[in-house]
């Protein structure tokens, strides 16, 4: 009784965090800062998800595998968001940059424009 | 005895318990012979594969850096919580209030595999990315000014170094004293410039 009210506990505020990395992926400006709102999914959204699962399990190997479920999540989810960011960065995507999110050629191209 | 064995093959040792805890974990069986048989066959099988393609080294079984990494582990637990919830109130906000930078950050982890602990640990907890990785630092993007603080990210570094072999280690404990000794000059020259003001 007490581990159902704790897990629907962390059902509730894994998703919260989930909706509100969403939100965030929408309403951020550019991509590497779209990039971070993912990342908070990525990390306390799914590992509240599996931790609230752990208290609904009843028996140990089930606990176990989303442990270490849990594990391999932390393990690989920055590589891909690493890789991401990277493949942007090579590829010579400009971030915006400052409170006024500038991007640094910004002036230049309204130049050549006009 | 103990050392002598743990000289010639402590990383055998350590990759066959490791992998037989992981199959008895992942399997659950405890009591069928056969299948235990199995699962052992298998694992002297696999530890021997992994000896015969070269990948017993310091890089494959990375057996230094435990215990310490364990600790490492559940202080990053908290910062990742800590920087989530900073995250997740932007997102949140009405307004956004952004102001993303680029930052390099010192990285001179010994090995390969601390650097890529450093790396993904940076990128772990939201609100910094690692966007490319130099020789001797990293380059880091960040959603706010006060997310990007270097001071912080470095001093994960040292705690990585901590982990990380004989060099690192020394790394760390160089760092340290640089930073008590800055620390003492700043208080020093508070208290003349203090005293000069009293006068």
């Amino acid at each position: 009784m007490i581990f159902d009210i704790l897990s629907w506990c962390l059902f509730l505020l894994g998703a919260l965090f989930i909706i509100a990395g969403s939100l965030g992926m929408l309403r951020f400006p550019d991509f590497y800062t779209r990039l971070h709102a993912a990342g908070v999914t990525d990390t306390l959204g799914v590992e509240l998800m599996l931790l609230a699962m752990i208290f609904q399990s009843d028996n140990w190997i089930t606990i176990v595998k989303l442990l270490l479920i849990a594990l391999f999540m932390l393990l690989t989810s920055p590589v891909a968001t690493h890789a991401i960011a990277h493949a942007a960065w090579v590829g010579k995507l400009k971030p915006m940059l400052g409170p006024d999110l500038r991007r640094d050629g910004d002036a230049e191209t309204r130049e050549e424009d006009a | 005895m103990l050392r002598f064995l743990t000289k010639i093959a402590g990383r055998h040792l350590a990759l066959a318990l490791s992998m037989f805890g992981l199959w008895l974990l992942l399997s659950g069986y405890f009591t069928y012979p056969t299948l235990l048989a199995f699962g052992i066959i298998s694992v002297l099988l696999t530890t021997w594969l992994a000896q015969r393609a070269g990948m017993l080294d310091r890089e494959g079984v990375p057996t230094r850096v435990f215990p310490g990494i364990l600790t490492y582990m559940l202080w990053l637990t908290v910062e990742i919580g800590k920087s989530n919830i900073a995250v997740t109130m932007h997102a949140l906000s009405p307004r956004l209030k952004l102001s993303p930078k680029m930052v390099t950050v010192p990285a001179y982890q010994t090995s390969d595999l601390g650097k890529v602990i450093f790396a993904n640990s940076i990128t772990l907890t939201p609100g910094t990315v690692t966007v490319d990785l130099h020789e001797n630092d990293i380059l880091v993007h960040a959603l706010t000014e006060d997310l990007a603080d270097v001071g912080g990210m470095t001093a994960m570094g040292e705690k990585v170094c901590g982990f990380d072999g004989l060099e690192g280690r020394e790394w760390a404990r160089q760092r340290k004293a640089e930073r008590h000794a800055a620390a003492d000059k700043a208080a020093a020259e508070r208290q003349a410039g203090g005293r000069q003001v009293g006068q």
